[in-house]
């Protein structure tokens, strides 16, 4: 086991920088997810990191010894494909021993481990089985069986459930969240699914455009967003852009939002307030006044019911806000409706314009 | 096994598209073929106007003189280790092709590669007579650059024959290695390196098995139409010449004994068979 230190590494492919300084410390036995829209070098870290590929310029260390000259199979690395590249000439118990056998373990010793991976995975009686035989989340976890029995140092997954359904996709995040603690390997998975990167990881990164954006525990990245693009990208977000007041921004039309949290920035500067649409109040009225609690007045366009909750389309001054409201069976508001819309500046983070 | 099930429920609708085909099959091989099978119980061509009966004497004299036999292992022979150099050549090339190369230095180097297919049979085999002849293209150029004077007169020897056959039939080698080591993906061979195994490795345990359908295929397109090729060992081998395929030639086009030709032929076809059945399911347990 052994962290992974990325420290100003940059890739460019022609003219396309797809990846630009780019430093992220991997904490050792930590899962960290890489977030990012497509394109944004995610993949191209990994690559990096695995040995597929070679940064221009820039250091990577695994468990403390740099990497440069070290080829992929010499890395110690686990790796999960998107499409699981399953080797589909093998059975399923030859995949997982593949590791083992190359690097010419006792036929006895692989029998044992390759029995072990597949009973953490749970598949302990399908070793006989062809690839093609098996299902989508049954490949994925011979993917992953294959690639922890050799023990490697560093996990590393490329959107490994992006091909699975929804439900089968949440079994399957339960499932490595637990063989990873089990195993305490330290775990970096790529993925566009900012829900599985907030439920499943101790840190997340945010790449955009080949740059780590922002870099932190998941509550801190959603409470404190550091760019527009962090705090829509990762969650949604109300984004009000005026000048800064030191404390907070002016709007355009002179209404004034304090921001409790965020960046500290000098009055006049242009700068933004993200506010999360469940961190708003709404109401018809504008009741008893409630101490320093921004306010704003609206009007309800629109109203999507969701189950739990439902989520109000709010106008006001020509920008469309969100506002998500747990359904206790408490009163709806009809569309049309006007109100009020209230926060605490605690809720609203202080951003400076990019 | 999958696409197999597949392919059956399609048969039927498939049928429309298929019928041309096997109209024409029968038309072109399955008619002429069986009159050749008819010919070789004959004991005289009935065309010839001469009388003739039923006799299976054509067979008999394969078995009755031991030169038939000597020729068709020497053939056998000269098909495996022909094919054997269309592997050694053709699987590399194949290789660098599919995952080395991309784009446009992808297209012109297969050009080169199938640029024998597109050149007259012939003109090739009279291509590399010129080369190999003494005192011909590759004997003036080794002399051009060697300090030494070297004689090489590769015409008229087993080897020519070797180097005109190889030559005909590499492309077929390349094209069906090839296309199923293009449909091999490249993650298969990450996949192996993640998991510690050298790229020699990688090759043999992963690409190689998985390769395996086109590096068959290839083998036996080449392999049969050698073992009866009559072209290129009578140019290119002169007196050395003499294989399975020349002599059955001889019969049709200068001895005129079609009986003894066909008989020759189907013997040839039968052993044929049985080295492809006996070969197939130790190819298909390997891959
Ligand atoms: N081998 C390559 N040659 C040229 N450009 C490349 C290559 N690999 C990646 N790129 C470019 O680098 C950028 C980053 O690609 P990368 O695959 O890392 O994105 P990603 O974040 O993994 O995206 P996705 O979520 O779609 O998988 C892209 O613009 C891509 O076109
Ligand atoms: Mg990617």
């Amino acid at each position: 086991m052994a962290g992974v230190q990325v420290s100003d590494v940059s890739r460019s492919f022609g003219a396309h920088k797809a990846l630009d300084n780019v430093s992220i410390d991997f904490a050792d036995g930590g899962f960290y997810a890489l977030l990012g829209p497509s394109g944004s070098g995610k993949t191209t870290l990994l690559r990096q990191i695995a040995g597929f590929d070679f940064p221009d310029s820039g250091r990577i260390t695994i468990g403390g010894e740099s990497v440069e000259r070290v080829p992929v199979e010499k890395r110690r690395i686990g790796m999960v494909f998107q499409n699981y590249a399953l080797f589909p000439n093998m059975s399923v118990a030859d995949n997982v021993a593949f590791g083992l056998s190359v690097r010419g373990e006792a036929k006895a010793v692989i029998a044992t481990e390759v029995q072990r991976a597949l009973d953490l995975v749970q598949l302990g009686k399908l070793g006989g089985r062809r690839p093609h035989q098996l299902s989508g989340g049954q490949r994925q976890r011979v993917a992953l069986a294959r690639a922890i029995v050799t023990k490697p140092r560093v996990l590393l997954l490329d959107e490994p459930l992006g091909a699975l359904d929804k439900a089968l996709r949440v079994d399957m995040q339960i499932e490595l969240k637990r063989i990873q603690r089990e195993i305490g390997i330290t775990t970096i998975f790529v993925t566009h699914d900012q829900e599985e990167a907030l439920t499943m990881s101790d840190r997340i990164g945010i790449l955009r455009d080949g740059r780590l954006v922002q870099e932190g525990p998941p509550e801190e990245i959603y409470d404190r967003p550091k760019s527009e693009f962090a705090a829509t990208f990762l969650g949604d977000a109300n984004i009000f852009r005026g000048d800064s007041t030191g404390d907070g921004i002016r709007l355009a039309d002179g209404t004034a939002i304090a921001a409790g949290v965020g960046a500290k920035l000098a009055a006049g500067a242009k700068a933004s307030c993200a506010v999360r649409p469940e961190r708003i109040r709404i109401a018809r009225d504008a009741g008893t006044p409630d101490g320093n609690a921004n306010m704003l007045k609206g009007q309800v366009s629109k109203r999507i019911f969701a189950g739990s909750n439902s989520t109000y389309f709010v106008e006001r001054a020509g920008q469309t806000l969100k506002v998500i409201v747990q359904n206790t069976g408490m009163e709806r508001l009809a569309e049309g409706q006007d109100v009020v819309l209230r926060w605490s500046p605690e809720s609203t983070v202080l951003i400076a314009a990019n | 096994m999958a696409a197999a099930t597949a392919s059956r429920s399609g048969l039927r609708s498939a049928l429309p598209l298929l019928a041309p085909a096997y109209l024409w099959l029968t038309v072109a091989i399955f008619l002429p073929l069986s009159a050749m099978v008819f010919f070789s119980f004959m004991t005289e061509l009935p065309l010839s106007g001469k009388p003739w009966t039923f006799t299976l004497g054509n067979y008999a004299t394969f078995f009755s003189q031991s030169l038939y036999l000597t020729l068709l292992l020497a053939s056998l022979r000269l098909g495996l280790e022909v094919t054997l150099w269309c592997v050694v050549i053709g699987y590399p090339a194949a290789y660098v092709l599919a995952k080395v190369l991309k784009g446009r230095s992808r297209e012109a180097i297969f050009l080169l590669v199938i640029l024998p297919f597109w050149s007259n049979g012939l003109v090739r085999i009279f291509s590399w007579a010129m080369v190999l002849r003494e005192g011909g293209i590759l004997d003036t150029a080794l002399n051009a650059v060697l300090p030494f004077k070297i004689n090489i007169d590769l015409m008229y020897s087993y080897p020519a024959v070797i180097i005109g056959l190889v030559h005909s039939y590499v492309p077929y080698m390349v094209l069906t290695c090839y296309l199923t080591l293009q449909a091999i993906d490249d993650s298969l061979i990450e996949a192996g390196r993640s998991l510690g195994a050298s790229r020699l490795q990688v090759l043999k345990r992963v690409i190689i098995p998985l390769s395996m359908p086109g590096l068959v295929a290839g083998a036996a397109l080449i392999f049969v139409p050698v073992v009866g090729s009559f072209m290129e060992p009578r140019i290119l081998g002169g007196r050395t010449g003499t294989f399975y395929g020349t002599v059955i030639e001889d019969q049709f086009v200068a001895v005129f004994n079609w009986p003894l030709g066909a008989a020759l032929s189907f013997i040839l076809l039968a052993v044929v068979l049985v080295i492809l059945a006996v070969a197939s399911p130790v190819l298909r347990r390997a891959a």
